[in-house]
């Protein structure tokens, strides 16, 4: 086990004590706060400081499971029987896949990327269900971005396009984004303008000052429209109604707020990544936002969900050079989204096996994919039971990263963050099943050290 | 218990800094180090290396390359057209698979240094907010030894300090902020100019004397006051600078007041090719070498030492902390652009780059990288690098070598080039050429001594047993890049041309001594502006499986 | 006769708690079979508080509750559901390339089922 996992464990609360783990980090959204305070009393948070309503509903309920660290087709077994069959279902597999890992550790992370290196098998994140098209816009324009502090401390007009963090990320208004006072913008809010683009009137619209409704499956046209008029290309006012849904007369006040800003930032969500168009509506967002630095400074940002779906991205390309979707069955690394990505494994029937380390593919994905998910032999990683754990050859409950087990975060900006562990669990950690599985793996197919 | 030897035997040394110059030595290691012989002639060793017939020196040491943390990172996941045609690393019994392209995955970047007989190399651009991100990839990073250098030239804690003549704040926060990220040295890179790329668009410092807004210091001042902190901190390496201006027509000029600005104090000018230029008013066709004048500055100074920055004619990745220069790159060669500025701190730039020989400054670029080499007359404070991957890999250092060795070879390659470049730069002119003694220098004895490592770049007793053994070859470039037998900390890693083991290799970092009255200073100041908090901002020990403190040496 | 609308599937907070709390409690479960439907779309359409629909896209079907959306969040024509297992089975299997599903703003079909389950 890497020490760095359990460096920053504090003793764990003896019973009937009260205990407080000031500046815990919260891993349940992208925000990744670490500057929660948390109270334990007999090995159980019951309070988190700072903690907005998801942090609440993350540290408070979370309880020692009532359920077998280790289930073999639903019946409770040891955990080292669950070790060999695991190691046995990946390495029988001709078409092993590892898929998830945005709620773990980059520790655990990485021994689950040298575990699909070892079985010629494909590793990939929740990423490419998240942001993967984002991280494929990049592959093509780049981008310009910068960390949270950089928004807080010079970000003056805060744009959030198909993105809802009052619900998603709660803090995030209040955190990084638009309540707090900055180096240069000591009024905080005062001095920002806040702009929301989305195709529904959401919660996060009440904070904005200025609002665009667009046409559902028109973010392309308005990014692309906001490019033509950055650089003064004339347009049909007509037909960019009718392709937008927004008159040009908006787009044209907000370019001309965007060029007027000192320090511009975007933060986009799902609303462009899951939408029609994917990374071309990705790639639309960072390419305007290339573009508006020739008139000011101008940065975007992916609002990443899962605590830990930065970090995978990190480990995963430092490891095999590519972000997600990469396939092992050359003997070395290939990246091809479409093809290596988990939906399409599934639903096209390929992969013969697998393992989910924090994900829940049995409730999220295509009923394609989930269907063959079920028809194949998978081993399931996770806190608590989920469809995906109830349906796995071999299920594993593990303990609860950031509240049982240390380790390291990446927060949406990649921003690597420790973790401060603050109760114990009866249960292994997903590095340690990792590790285990790990080691029979090597050996079934015989490598030692 | 017994001690167990391991014999190198019969091989023709290069240890520079013990004076051995090609003479037949054996050497004795003994758990990991090299030790005196055994004064007992019946002691046999356990092992017995025959390298008769072949040449033995130090591992390599890089100092300046970008091998790991955030940016060289976002590098690779921006790339993946430039991995799919590199070469594939494929997955064997006792190494992972990896991908190459200009910026290789962590096995990958392990297993080629460690290849090519480098056993040491430095990551030169650390945001300390990233450090913890570099200490997590120095542990994939397999086989060699590593450290980094601490972006601080456009620190807001360094320019208000300044700002605020508080030279004994200044260097306590130095002290804090290496203890801190485990890193290694101080590191400017374009000092003041990040920060005002930060407020303005297309922002930069045009040179030494222009203030940085709202901190209201120059970069003179930034400069001068890190390499005196250095200093009086005693680090084993002095303040490691990139020059303002980089890249730049005319930019001799700044790079010259620096190196006067550095008149008292140790100082590396880093990548000084990329700062060498004649010429301006953006007119190319002025474009010309300027090495001659620094170099011979840099002759008479020897408070000074540099490392060149090699550009080699190929496709590559340019990455920088330098955010304004990565701006800049990104309009001449239009493709995609990162740019990444993060607070308090520093900012990045990355860009795909080719190098052509057609073109006149691409070809001036590779001259001026060569002059440096042959126009620094002592080999002891000019360092081989091509600040890998920017002005090409680090695998083009066999290359190099033999351009330096050869000097009908580079004559050859000249010869390819835009005509001007004859003009243009005096390397056609040149006759030097490097002994292997020399490239001992440069590529390991020198850099050790610069970076103030006692252990390494030697082959005397107490050095690390990190040993490469080279087949003697007429083509120095053939010699260099496929060592015979490669040894790290003792342990054969390398043998014809084969990985048999791996080791984790230990990370160096310095642990300063800083008045720690001023910690809450820091604290102060830390927590009214950055985005996490103070207790979760340090890299704590647990982050460096192996590692080793380098002792501050004793004078300046 | 169904009429065809645009379906958004995202987070809300009930749903992000509901993670936390357990995928299979009432509260989580609750959160991802409603239906948010724009007051427009309600009365146009006779829907009220409650009644069950059935959603139908090119990959699949399903039931729903309705809830009225709150205020103007919803424009007429589109549909909001809590991201989850019950949107999730409207996706298609196809990524286009991507390695992500079409999973915002994706043509349903609604009608109502009489009568209401209760």
């Amino acid at each position: 086990m890497s020490a760095s996992a359990t460096a920053l464990a504090e003793a764990p609360a003896t019973e009937g004590s009260l205990k407080v783990i000031q500046d815990a980090t919260c891993t349940f959204c992208g925000c990744v706060c670490d500057d929660i305070d948390l109270t334990v009393k007999d090995n159980h948070i019951i309070e988190a400081k700072r903690a907005c309503v998801l942090g609440k509903a993350w540290f408070l309920n979370h309880k020692t499971e009532d359920r077998p660290s280790c289930l073999i087709d639903g019946q409770p077994a040891s955990l080292e029987a669950g070790y060999d069959r695991a190691a046995r279902i990946l390495v029988e597999g001709k078409y092993p896949i590892i898929y998830g890992l945005s709620d773990s550790p980059c520790e655990a992370q990485r021994v689950a990327v040298s575990i699909a290196d070892w079985i010629n098998g494909t590793i990939d994140t929740t990423t490419s269900v998240c942001h993967g098209p984002s991280g494929m816009a990049f592959q093509g324009v780049g981008e310009v971005t910068c960390s949270l502090g950089e928004v807080i401390n010079r970000g003056d007009m805060i744009m959030f396009w198909g993105s809802n963090p009052a619900e998603s990320h709660p803090r995030h208004f209040t955190k990084y984004s638009l309540m707090p006072k900055g180096m240069f913008l000591p009024n905080g809010r005062k001095d920002r303008t806040c702009v929301i683009v989305d195709v529904r009137k959401t919660k996060s619209a009440k904070a904005a000052d200025i609002f665009v409704q667009i046409k559902p499956r028109a973010d392309f046209e308005g990014l692309w429209a906001l490019r033509a008029l950055s650089k003064g290309i004339d347009l049909d006012p007509v037909q960019v109604k009718r392709d937008t849904g927004v008159e040009l007369a908006v787009w044209q006040d907000l370019m001309h707020r965007m060029k007027a800003c000192k320090f511009g930032v975007i933060f986009f969500g799902m609303g462009l990544t899951m939408t029609r168009g994917k990374h071309a509506n990705s790639e639309a967002l960072l390419a305007l936002t290339r573009d508006m630095n020739a008139y000011t400074r101008f940065v975007a940002k992916p609002n990443r969900g899962h605590g830990n779906v930065t970090g995978a991205d990190n480990v995963v390309a430092w490891r095999t050079g590519y972000p997600f979707g990469v396939n092992h069955s050359r003997g070395y690394p290939r990246f091809n989204p479409g093809e290596y990505t988990t939906s399409d494994t599934l639903a096209n029937g390929e992969a013969d096996s697998g393992m989910t380390i924090a994900c829940d593919p049995m409730a999220n994905f295509s009923e394609p994919a989930r269907r063959h998910l079920a028809s194949i032999p998978y081993i399931a990683l996770d806190t608590k039971e989920t469809p995906t754990t109830r349906a796995a050859a071999v299920a594993f409950t593990v303990a609860t990263y950031g509240i049982h087990t240390g380790g390291t975060v990446y927060r949406m900006d990649d921003v690597p963050i420790p973790l401060r562990p603050s109760c114990e669990s009866p249960n292994p950690s997903d590095l340690e099943v990792l590790t285990q599985i790990e080691r029979r793996v090597k050996a079934l197919i015989g490598i030692t050290g | 218990m017994t001690i167990e030897y391991t014999k190198i035997s019969g091989g023709t040394v290069y240890d520079p800094a013990n004076g051995i110059d090609g003479l037949v030595r054996d050497l004795w290691i003994v758990d990991g180090r090299i030790v005196e012989p055994p004064t007992d002639p019946t002691v046999t060793p356990t092992k017995t290396i025959d390298a008769s017939g072949l040449v033995v020196m130090p591992g390599g040491i890089d100092m300046h390359c970008h091998i790991a943390g955030p940016k060289v990172n976002v590098a690779r996941k921006m790339r993946p057209e430039d991995k799919r045609k590199g070469e594939q690393i494929h997955r064997t019994n006792v190494t992972h698979s990896g991908t190459m392209g200009s910026v290789p995955s962590t096995f990958a970047t392990g297993y080629k240094y460690i290849g090519m007989g480098y056993t040491t190399a430095f990551d030169a651009a650390i945001p300390p907010l990233g450090a913890r991100h570099a200490h997590e990839e120095f542990e994939d990073t397999p086989c060699i030894d590593k450290g980094f250098y601490v972006l601080m030239g456009n620190n807001h804690y360094v320019m208000q300090s300044l700002q605020r003549n508080e030279p004994e704040r200044l260097k306590a926060f130095i002290g804090w902020l290496l203890a801190s990220t485990k890193g290694f040295a101080p590191k400017l890179v374009n000092p003041g100019g990040v920060e005002v790329w930060k407020s303005h668009q297309a922002g930069n410092v045009s040179g030494l004397h222009q203030k940085v807004d709202h901190f209201e210091v120059t970069p003179l001042q930034i400069i001068q006051g890190v390499a005196r902190a250095a200093d009086e901190l005693k680090l084993p390496h002095a303040v490691h600078i990139h020059c303002n201006n980089l890249g730049m027509p005319g930019n001799w000029t700044t790079t010259l007041e620096t190196m006067k600005a550095l008149e008292g104090h140790r100082g590396h000018i880093t990548h000084a090719q990329f700062h060498s230029y004649g010429g301006g008013d953006a007119d190319e066709n002025t474009f010309n070498s300027k090495v001659a004048p620094l170099a011979e500055y840099v002759n008479s100074h020897p408070n000074l030492t540099i490392d060149v920055g090699q550009v080699l004619f190929g496709e590559t990745t340019s990455m920088t902390g330098d955010g304004p220069l990565g701006y800049y790159l990104s309009k001449v060669y239009g493709g995609k652009w990162f740019s990444g500025d993060t607070e308090m701190e520093s900012g990045c730039g990355i860009t795909p780059i080719k190098y052509k020989n057609k073109s006149l400054v691409h070809a001036l670029q590779w001259a001026i990288g060569l002059e440096w080499y042959l126009l620094v007359e002592d080999p002891w404070r000019v360092v081989m690098s091509t600040d890998h991957p920017n002005g090409g890999s680090f695998l083009a250092y066999p290359q190099i070598i033999r351009m330096l060795m050869d000097r009908t070879y580079r004559q050859d390659i000249l010869k390819t080039c835009h005509p001007l470049v004859r003009e243009r730069s005096q390397l056609g002119d040149l006759n030097r050429e490097y002994s292997l003694n020399e490239i001992a220098i440069i590529t390991r004895a020198g850099p050790a001594r610069i970076l103030g490592l006692k252990h390494k770049g030697h082959l005397g007793p107490g050095a690390d047993a990190d040993i490469t053994i080279y087949t003697p070859h007429e083509n120095k470039e053939i010699m260099f890049e496929l060592p015979r037998t490669v040894i790290k900390s003792g342990r054969v890693l390398v043998d014809q041309g084969e990985i048999r083991e791996v080791l984790t290799g230990k990370t160096l970092h310095v642990d300063p001594n800083y008045d720690r009255d001023m910690e809450q200073g820091i604290q102060d100041w830390f927590e009214k502006y950055y985005s996490i908090r103070w207790r979760n901002y340090p890299v704590d020990l647990s982050y460096l499986h192996e590692s080793e403190i380098v002792p501050m040496i004793t004078s300046p | 006769m169904p009429e065809t609308f645009i379906l958004i599937p995202g987070r809300t907070s009930d749903q992000g708690c509901g993670i936390s709390e357990g995928k299979f409690l009432e509260k989580y479960q609750r959160e991802i079979n409603s239906l948010q439907v724009a007051p427009g779309d309600m009365t146009r359409l006779g829907i009220v508080a409650g009644d069950r629909v059935r959603l139908t896209s090119e990959d699949g079907q399903v039931e729903v509750c309705v809830v009225p959306a709150k205020a103007d969040e919803l424009p007429v024509g589109m549909l909001f559901i809590a991201y989850g297992d019950i949107s999730s089975k409207l996706m298609g299997g196809d990524t286009h390339g991507s390695g992500m599903p079409t999973s915002k703003g994706i043509d349903v079909q609604m009608e109502l089922i009489r009568p209401a389950a209760v």
